[in-house]
């Protein structure tokens, strides 16, 4: 649709600003929040622009943390955040293409029903199965570990079938092309589907961390040793004060923290992202 | 450099599709050879079977003096070019001419001599460095033959390599793969449904029709003695008319009650001949027209000069050599 009426400009501005505005508030008033005091914000108005303790706030949750809730400084809880986003992305993704490689490119018994056997688990999110997993986790005395708080996060269904539907382009020839040239199974796999695959793989290693980054259900089950607190429940159990107002300008200096590696991840990996999901060419 | 022997050679397909049946062919070491036919007939399978990208349920492939049935396409020292080229398309065009020999272990200044030598034959040398998306169709054309060349196989087999690109550099490409394969003297098996393309570049031509072969013959051959009316109705442009004996009573040697093939370009205005066309359509061409009309209530088409008279009706005669005889139920020729 080509059309240029300035109303309609004006307009299509209007509501852009307004949608902007809508999410960047409380991203607002959260940073706000995290340069004041603890009593500037429980005196009833809540003020709009940055007071003068930002550094004294966040020195402070990086250093020592708050020791009346029990989480660990900041920095050690970004750097768990951290492992366990990267494990669950870069695990997900090289479980999911090497499985989307076999349905693809194999013919082996049963191949469709492996197949609907993975997307099946696509109803079975992590939420639904929490207690079975729980125990699964418990009994394998995987509580309070890396592998416990990555692991059962790491198989999915969505990311194999990303990957079938990319391969599923690819066009025959090129497969026979590499078997005349002499390219074996994996070294297909390696010379010309990762390649070919890079965007693909870097938009869901984008959607992958998040993910990870976010999770927030099963890290609070399965860590009780704060030493493996990640971020996002972090800040859950700070919130959470016994006895006392919660310490609102700590939480949302660390909620403010929190926010910046998934937002530093989308900015670094923004056109192979973009590329990734609108690309078609082979 | 080899020799190429199908000895029936079939294919059914696992659902019990018939594909290919009882197909025998040999190939002279250095012979270009054409297999032609409409879409669906088979030379497509046939050609992946020789490649060893199709398995072989019936017969033998052999190549130079080993059965190949069961060997990996890799491992049959053939190269094959496909119709959409099939390069890789994040490799360079060096990277594209070095991936199989390199997945050989071939040494490196061996390579380097030999991609060196292709791109110079087929003067791709300035785009080496070039990804396939920025050539052109024809540029990737090369390319996909260069690929085929540095490998230095006992055959090329070539899969519709000129389905895909425009009309004019279809000519300019087809003369130069004759001419490249002159040069190099390597066997050579290429697929094609396009009839013109198949006589220019035919040393023989395989003509296959639903998974059987009709004819093996010189392009000359095939054109001017075609075995069946599948042939005859296939190879040459105008295509023969076929006619039964009936609709031309008077003609000599009608009396057989079979089919009779004549060739548009084979007719002469003659006003005693024994051919009565009523004419229904012109198409003009330019240096021809063509002629459409109906003989005894058949469709018939002759080609005239384009300054030629026309009426309602021509009245035409044929040579007598150049009336061809089929049999009407199995479309064999006759004599």
């Amino acid at each position: 649709m080509i059309e240029n009426r300035p109303f309609l400009n004006i307009l299509a501005h209007l509501v852009l600003i307004f949608g902007v505005a809508l999410v960047a508030l409380p991203v607002w008033v959260a940073f706000v929040a995290s340069t004041h005091t603890a009593t500037d914000f429980s005196s009833g108005t809540i003020p709009m622009w940055p007071g003068p303790h930002l550094v004294e706030n966040y020195s402070r949750m990086l250093d020592a943390g708050v020791s009346t809730s029990g989480t660990p400084p900041v920095g050690q809880m970004m750097v768990n955040s951290l492992i366990m986003a990267l494990a669950i992305a870069i695990g997900k993704i090289i479980i999911s293409i090497l499985s989307a490689f076999a349905i693809v490119y194999f013919r082996f018994p049963l191949r469709n029903l492996a197949f609907w056997c993975i997307f099946v688990t696509l109803m079975l999110p992590v939420e639904v199965r929490i207690v079975p997993t729980f125990k699964v986790v418990a009994d394998l005395g995987l509580l309070n570990s890396y592998a416990g708080l990555s692991i059962p996060l790491i198989a999915s269904a969505t990311a194999t079938f990303l990957f079938r539907q990319v391969f599923l382009t690819m066009p025959d020839e090129l497969v026979e092309a590499a078997r005349i040239d002499g390219a074996g199974p994996m070294k297909f796999f390696r010379d010309i589907l990762l390649p070919l695959s890079r965007t693909n793989i870097a938009a869901l290693f984008v959607i992958l961390f998040i993910y990870g980054w976010n999770q927030y259900l099963w890290p609070l089950l399965v860590t009780t040793d704060s030493g493996y607190y990640t971020i996002v429940a972090g800040i859950k159990r700070m919130a959470d004060a016994v006895d006392g107002l919660p310490q609102w300008h700590l939480v949302m200096a660390t909620a403010v923290m929190a926010m910046l590696p998934p937002v530093l991840v989308v900015v670094l990996m923004q056109k192979l992202f973009v590329k990734g999901l609108v690309e078609t060419e082979k | 450099m080899a020799s190429i022997t199908l000895d029936n050679v079939g294919k059914v397909y696992p659902g019990g599709t018939r594909a290919i049946g009882d197909v025998n062919m040999d190939i002279a070491d250095g012979e270009f050879i054409v297999l032609v036919g409409p879409s669906g007939c088979g030379k497509s399978t046939l050609l992946r079977m020789v490649a060893g990208l199709e398995s072989i349920t019936d017969g033998t492939v052999k190549i130079g003096d080993r059965v190949v049935n069961e060997v990996e396409p890799a491992d049959r020292d053939i190269a094959m070019v496909f119709q959409n080229y099939a390069l890789y398309p994040h490799m360079t065009v060096r990277q594209n001419l070095e991936y199989g020999l390199k997945n050989r272990r071939t040494p490196r200044d061996e390579i380097a001599r030999r991609v060196e030598e292709a791109a110079g034959i087929l003067q791709i040398g300035q785009y080496l460095d070039r990804k396939p998306r920025a050539l052109s169709g024809g540029q990737r054309q090369r390319v996909a033959m260069g690929r085929a060349i540095v490998r230095e196989p006992a055959a090329f087999l070539f899969d519709e390599p000129l389905s895909n690109l425009d009309a004019k550099l279809r000519v300019t490409m087809r003369l130069e793969i004759k001419d490249l394969q002159r040069r190099l003297r390597t066997t050579s098996l290429y697929v094609t449904h396009d009839q013109l393309e198949a006589m220019t570049l035919a040393d023989r031509l395989v003509v296959l029709n639903m998974g059987r072969v009709e004819q093996i013959g010189t392009p000359l051959e095939v054109y001017r003695k075609p075995a069946s009316t599948f042939v005859a109705g296939f190879i040459g442009s105008p295509a023969m008319n076929l006619i039964s004996s009936r609709a031309v009573p008077h003609l000599p040697g009608s009396a057989h009650a079979g089919l009779l093939g004549i060739r548009p370009e084979d007719l002469v205005v003659d006003p005693a001949g024994a051919i009565e066309l009523k004419i229904t359509a012109v198409e003009e061409l330019g240096a021809q027209r063509l002629v459409h009309g109906l003989v005894g209530g058949e469709d018939f088409t002759v080609t005239m000069p384009s300054d030629a008279a026309l009426g309602d009706s021509l009245t035409l005669s044929v040579p007598a050599q150049a009336l061809h005889r089929f049999d009407k139920e199995s479309g064999l020729r006759l004599d």
